[in-house]
């Protein structure tokens, strides 16, 4: 427990000192600032295309980064004895990722609400969309994960594992969106696609972490 | 507790470094890998830490914890210092007392640098180290942690005279408490009944 601890601080700090969360945050930002800039000034379109402009934004926002989650500790030697540390490599991995997942996804969710009148998107259903994001990002968090453990040792990683994650994000993507626009106003029903949602992280913190664990171990060999 | 590793064979990209290598090092007493370059013994130290596979033979602990794996029972120091930059020497030696099975505390980081010559830079940034003094505070985490074996790659990079005689001693005395060091290395240690096993030149 102390050990898991311990992984989970040393994480937040390094993510913190270097500055990663904010830097993301700002990413957001630019993303959802640049959107109307290319789409023109109709606000009811702006509206209606706001909770998929959150949602590719945070797609986009998450995956940044995280092709670094295991190849900074590849590159310094830390991986070498994690490996052999009292705590099983599985277990490193959702640490890992509950780390990244909060200085970089939970920004990004406190913010959006910000970033969705920006969009002219309503302002009740601001919260929701939030939700949708929160129960939505540990998902994609945890599919990055694999790509990053797949390209931990290729030097220009970070493309590769873009182009074998984000196919893969695109259950998490329809249902997100589903969520969110049904929040924001739509005919269909919220909470059916928001369980999906919920659901499909639930699955990926269940196994991606061995996935990601097993790619680490065989690529590395 | 002795170490033994029997008939080991190890393929790196297609090429057989070695086969047929066979040895026993019992508590107390140490193992120095010698070779030219690309005879195989970093291989070697991986191969025994669990992150090579072995084409042939095995090799196993005995007396050990049959629970855990040989890397899990040994401290390996391969030719990164594995420290974080952004963390300060004492935040990256309390983690991997913690990650390794020791006990994390501001004194044992601070026992663990005295012994290294270190204890002033127990607050600084890893990335104001330098070179000779990342590998010092890297040899501390042999120090943090209790284990029966050390594999070590090249443990004396970048250290000046002083540190290699201080470390000589850290080893001598590991080895007087039962420990058992393989080490990877060009430099005599100065190790007093060490024993040598040379790897044939590279093909």
């Amino acid at each position: 427990m102390t050990a898991a601890l311990a992984l989970f601080l040393r994480e937040w700090r390094i993510a913190r000192r270097i500055g990663g969360a904010s830097v993301g945050a700002v990413f957001f930002l630019i993303l959802v600032a640049i959107m109307p800039f290319a789409l023109g000034p109709d606000l009811n379109l702006l509206a209606r295309l706001g909770p998929a402009i959150l949602w590719i934004a945070a797609l986009l926002a998450t995956l940044l980064g995280l092709d670094r989650l295991f190849q900074a500790d590849q590159d310094d030697g830390s991986l070498d004895v994690m490996m052999n540390g009292s705590l099983p490599l599985e277990l490193v991995v959702l640490i890992k990722c509950a780390a990244h997942w909060t200085t970089s996804a939970l920004p990004l969710i406190v913010v959006s609400p910000l970033f969705g009148l920006m969009l002219a998107m309503a302002p009740a259903p601001l919260a929701l969309v939030a939700a949708t994001l929160l129960a939505g990002t540990p998902a994609l968090t945890m599919i990055g994960a694999i790509g990053a453990a797949i390209t931990v040792s290729l030097r220009r990683g970070g493309l590769l594992m873009a182009v074998l994650v984000l196919p893969l994000t695109i259950p998490v993507l329809i249902f997100g969106v589903a969520a969110a626009s049904a929040a924001s106003g739509g005919a269909a029903p919220f909470l059916t696609p928001f369980l999906m949602l919920c659901a499909l992280s639930l699955f990926a913190i269940a196994a991606a972490p061995f996935a990601a664990a097993a790619a680490l171990r065989h690529v590395r060999e | 507790m002795r170490l033994r590793a029997w008939d080991l064979a190890i393929e790196r990209g297609g090429r057989r470094l070695f086969s047929g290598l066979s040895f026993e090092i019992s508590a107390g007493s140490a193992l120095i890998v010698a070779g030219p370059n690309g005879a195989g013994k970093s291989s070697l130290l991986r191969a025994l830490s669990g992150f090579l596979p072995v084409q042939a033979g095995g090799f196993a602990l005995e007396g050990g914890d049959p629970e855990r794996t040989l890397g899990e029972q040994a401290h390996y120091l391969g030719h990164a210092d594995a420290l974080k930059s952004a963390l300060t020497a004492n935040e990256n030696l309390a983690f991997w007392a913690g990650a390794l099975g020791g006990e994390p505390s501001r004194e044992a980081s601070r026992a663990a640098l005295a012994r290294v010559g270190l204890a002033h830079v127990i607050d600084f940034p890893a990335r104001a180290l330098s070179a000779g003094q990342k590998r010092r505070v890297a040899l501390a985490r042999l120090l943090v942690a209790d284990r029966p074996l050390w594999l070590l790659d090249e443990p004396t990079t970048a250290l000046d005279a002083a540190a290699q005689v201080a470390f000589t001693a850290i080893m001598q005395s590991y080895l007087d408490g039962g420990g058992i060091v393989v080490a990877a290395t060009h430099a005599p240690l100065g190790l007093s009944g060490a024993s040598v096993l040379r790897l044939g030149a590279a093909a």
